[in-house]
């Protein structure tokens, strides 16, 4: 965590560009996806060859607005593409098709959660506005070899979703807490998959420092391209002592753009406002005002899932989870549906079935995939749960029987290790291995009475009439003896009692 | 007689193609011994492959013998302006920066052509990356007009219309921003048609300025023009800008002898040669006498034509330019060090002075501080320009000037102007900037040299442009025309 000085304050807005979940790159007919040989998704429209033409990608467009209707944002009636001209060799065309003045989404808001006082405890949440996010193009890739330098455009023309937030967060945590945030919303609706090892999530960072108080913002510092939550976190921790130290030293803040050493945990200068580049922005002529229809959104709304933290609200309030199981299932969309469909088939007990979830289940299916955490350190990656052996309805029919009293909560453990390894059903697991309880009262009683019957316990029976409680569990013994131990205790206790009292 | 055949219309040639009495490889042979013997004068094409052309050529009698045959177009040569991508040909835009370059793919109409059974037969000059209006800024070599050798075909589709006069091919494609199509078909003789934007896709055209480009169709005839348009205009999906299925409905020809023609006041005042205005003239009193109604129209804002037209048209250029860096195709400059001082190098070597020109005005115009006070301010009067043509249009049918206020012009006259030079598109800039079909009609000489009168209709009134011209040619003896090689 940072240490920032009681009397600073620290001001801080993240501009996340994020690769949308399409099959076709943004302007072109071509698929994109990781780890292909360099230059194998390029085609004529991607290389930029002499007369290609840019068409937009519907999916694209549906992906964005779909995250403009999960962040409650409006979606204007119309967006339109920009060029971005400048010179560079990853940059196929040599201006960047953007969006400037009329950008698909405008406004909306995202939840955070920040860390509660210990891991059971919630913390404070808080909305961070989104200014707007604009559909554009990603660049291919350049890099260095040898006295030459290499370019791949396998990147090139992947669409990239830029999501501006206001100015809203106040600490490392809080933007560390809105990119755990924003990075579930996205990866639920089904807009990105957020993965930033592949780097389709990457961020830059605007930070600046005022004075407790002060109303005028600090001059900020923009440090970019950022492809990991911890390097925005420490950028934010570095950046705001460096600014800090600089002010109470007697010095000013450039306004400059800065980039970030994860290795060396340091920044440093790019450029300054003096070189910042004309970009020379002006409509696209090749691609017409795009009229976004009201049906298309109507549509899209309806694939809008439940917010995460809705979802968290009505598992503590509604369903009576503890905060804990509660915070671990809607953090995978999912999950949280496999838990639901758990507790729709037996709605009695939906604690007992959120425990076996986020506890057995997920420590098991953790296990057997060796998953480690990909897109976010500190948080767990999502499971698959596509080759997950045990079935809702299969979780539900073993919470059951727990509460019926067919097996007791240690049994319970053992059958679901059985159910992990087997997918069979919890009852045919109870029954292959004896473990089901004799609840039937009639055959009990019968039992209990044949015992009640025997001379051999006439003293214990006549010490429990006497008053002595304990007396009755010497008679309990014979009864389990004669059920080979699968007498319901319960049962037997209730029985004895009826017959003796 | 097969030295005859290249004066022969494409129509007429459709029509012995079909009868069995021609054969596309006759026809291909002759156009061939056309070529040795023209092209080196008038140096209208810069690349023909004799063997590709007559292999194509072979494919379609065989398409025709099994019955297979693709339409009127079948068998009948195309020559392609060299900023038009056709798969496996060079793609040079007449410009030392892309003359390496084979392209790699099919523009839309090279397609299309394909389809209609056409040859795709050989590459026309044009003035580099088609800015210029005489085909002298072309890096490869000189285009001269067939009229008069020491002229200039005018451009920049130079080579589309000397070709054409020349009898080196019937049918031609060219392209056209402020009047690329139409100035060079005034000044050799012939017709060319710039159509609606967003009629033909501009998939595969190289893009100049892009919200200006189109391809078009020329011809020696408006018929055979026609011919050409009819094969290439429907949708594409590949081109955002091009009309969708739906909505790309041709206005009907309606009867040519009771078009409403106005006359924009004022346009055959200043600057046009009075052997110009007398041919125009008469075609007016021509319709006027076939029974058109004829009369003045205002259009006040005329005058901003030409400076709005080099504002947005070097903008747009100074971005669909940025591409050509020796990266990834094209000229690269032999000069070693960072990437960007070899895209540097290899762009000042590689782009000719007018297209530098182009770049530093186009770049100029958008760059901060000052894309408000020339681009922003072009916009707006671009807007004012197409409403009031959108205006005039409402009250008649067509638009009448002259198509260039001077017959050609010597090579070499203006080399050093220009300012000058951006003039010969005055009265074709507006259909560009305001999107309209036009077209230009031969319609007598002056001295030795053609002259066009030219026609601008509402969006979509192709068929109208074609009509009025038809009745106009068939009444005269322009159509057809060869300058004598």
């Amino acid at each position: 965590m940072s240490n920032v000085p009681p009397d600073w304050e620290v001001v801080i807005g993240l501009e996340v560009h994020v690769q949308l979940h399409t099959r076709a790159k943004v302007f072109a007919s071509s698929p994109w996806g990781f780890g292909k040989e360099p230059n194998e998704q390029v085609d004529p429209v991607v290389l930029g060859l002499p007369g290609t033409l840019p068409v937009v990608n519907r999916e694209a467009v549906e992906k964005s607005i779909l995250f403009g209707l999960v962040v409650g944002a409006e979606i204007p009636e119309r967006c339109a593409w920009d060029r971005k001209n400048y010179f560079y060799p990853d940059n196929p065309k040599n201006y960047q098709l953007t969006q400037k003045d009329f950008p698909v989404v405008v406004g909306g808001q995202v939840e955070i959660e920040l860390p509660g006082a210990s891991r059971n405890v919630m913390g404070e949440h808080k909305f961070i506005r989104i200014h707007h996010a604009h559909l554009e193009e990603d660049v291919g890739k350049l890099s260095h070899a040898g006295s030459g330098s290499l370019v791949d455009y396998n990147r090139a023309g992947v669409p990239l979703l830029e999501i501006v937030t206001e100015p809203d967060l106040r600490s490392s945590a809080e933007a560390e807490a809105f990119l755990r945030s924003l990075v579930a919303m996205l990866t639920q609706a089904g807009v990105a998959d957020c993965d930033m090892e592949k780097g389709q999530l990457r961020c830059d960072c605007n930070v600046s420092v005022r004075r407790r108080g002060a109303e005028k913002l600090g001059t900020r510092t923009e440090t970019k391209n950022l492809n990991s939550i911890s390097s925005v976190r420490d950028t934010v921790i570095y950046e705001t002592a460096r600014q800090i130290r600089e002010l109470e030293a007697g010095r000013s803040i450039t306004q400059e753009t800065r980039g970030w050493n994860a290795e060396l945990a340091r920044g440093y200068v790019l450029r300054d406002k003096e070189d910042a580049h004309d970009y020379r922005y002006f409509p696209d002529p090749d691609i017409p005002t795009l009229k976004i229809s009201r049906e298309t959104v109507t549509r899209l709304a309806k694939q809008v899932p439940e917010n995460l933290y809705d979802r968290q609200r009505r598992y503590v309030e509604k369903l009576g989870l503890p905060y804990t199981a509660a915070s671990v299932l809607v953090n995978d969309r999912a999950l949280a549906e496999w838990f639901e469909a758990a507790v729709a088939a037996h709605p009695a007990n939906p604690s007992g079935i959120a425990n076996l979830v986020a506890n057995d289940l997920l420590r098991d299916l953790a296990a057997s995939a060796g998953a480690a955490g990909a897109f976010d350190e500190a948080a767990p990656a999502p499971v698959s749960l596509a080759s997950c052996p045990i079935k809702p309805a299969q979780l539900a029919g073993l919470v059951k029987l727990t509460d019926d009293g067919v097996i007791s909560k240690q049994q319970a453990k053992e059958v679901f290790a059985e159910m992990f390894k087997t997918g069979q059903d919890a009852a045919a697991i109870v029954d292959a291995k004896g473990l089901r309880q004799n609840s039937d009262t009639g055959e009990l009683e019968k039992i209990v009475q044949e015992v009640i019957a025997d001379p051999a316990v006439a003293k214990s029976i006549a010490e429990y009439r006497a008053g002595n409680e304990k007396a009755i569990n010497a008679l309990k013994g014979p009864i389990m003896k004669r059920t080979q131990g699968k007498a319901n205790p319960v049962l037997i206790d209730q029985l004895l009692r009826k017959f003796l009292g | 007689m097969a030295d005859a055949l290249h004066t022969l219309s494409a129509a007429e040639l459709g029509r012995r193609l079909a009868a069995g009495t021609l054969t596309s490889r006759a026809l291909c042979e002759a156009l061939i011994a056309r070529h040795q013997a023209v092209n080196d004068k008038v140096g209208a094409f810069t690349h023909l492959d004799q063997a590709d052309v007559l292999a194509q050529a072979d494919a379609s009698d065989a398409r025709r013998k099994a019955g297979q045959g693709r339409g009127p177009l079948e068998g009948i040569p195309v020559a392609i302006k060299d900023n038009i991508a056709v798969k496996g040909q060079p793609l040079t835009c007449s410009s030392k920066m892309l003359a390496p370059l084979v392209s790699p793919y099919d523009s839309y109409v090279a397609e299309r052509l394909r389809a209609a059974g056409a040859i795709l037969y050989g590459r026309l000059n044009m003035d580099e990356f088609a800015m210029g209006s005489s085909t002298e800024n072309s890096a490869l070599r000189k285009t001269f007009n067939p009229w008069d050798l020491a002229r200039i075909p005018g451009g920049s589709s130079g080579g589309s219309a000397a070709a054409l006069a020349a009898g080196l091919v019937p049918l031609s494609l060219g392209s056209d921003t402020g009047g690329s199509i139409r100035q060079p078909a005034s000044h050799c003789g012939v017709v060319g048609l710039k159509p609606t934007y967003g009629l033909i896709s501009r998939f595969g055209l190289v893009a100049f300025a892009s919200s200006l480009d189109q391809i078009g169709p020329m011809a020696r005839s408006v018929e055979d023009c026609e011919l050409l348009l009819n094969a290439l205009a429907s949708a594409d999906a590949r081109d955002m800008t091009c009309f969708g299925p739906s909505d790309r409905t041709l206005a009907a020809a309606g009867d040519a002898k009771k078009l409403r023609i106005g006359i924009p006041k004022g346009f055959l005042g200043k600057g046009v040669a009075p052997e110009v205005a007398a041919a125009v003239n008469a075609a007016v009193e021509f319709y006027r006498a076939q029974g058109c109604a004829i009369s003045e129209v205002e259009l006040p804002s005329a005058d901003l034509a030409v400076p709005t037209y080099y504002v947005v048209a070097t903008a747009e250029a100074s971005s669909n330019l940025g591409r050509y860096d020796g990266v990834r195709y094209g000229h690269r400059s032999a000069v070693a060090g960072t990437p960007v001082e070899m895209m540097t190098a290899s762009r000042s070597e590689g782009f000719g002075p007018e297209v530098k020109r182009r770049i530093l005005l186009g770049t100029f115009v958008l760059s901060a501080g000052y894309a408000d006070a020339y681009y922003v301010r072009a916009l707006r009067a671009r807007a004012k320009i197409r409403a009031e043509y959108l205006a005039a249009l409402a009250g008649v049918d067509v638009l009448l000037t002259p198509t260039v206020p001077t017959p050609a012009f010597k090579v070499g006259e203006k080399a050093s102007d220009p300012l000058q030079l951006y003039l010969e598109d005055i009265f074709t800039i507006p259909a560009n900037l305001a999107g309209l079909p036009a077209i230009s009609v031969p319609c007598g000489k002056s001295g030795h040299l053609p002259v066009g009168f030219h026609l601008v209709g509402a969006p979509l009134s192709e068929v109208k442009l074609l009509a009025a011209g038809r009745l106009f040619e068939a009444a005269h003896g322009y159509a057809h025309q060869q300058a004598a090689l």
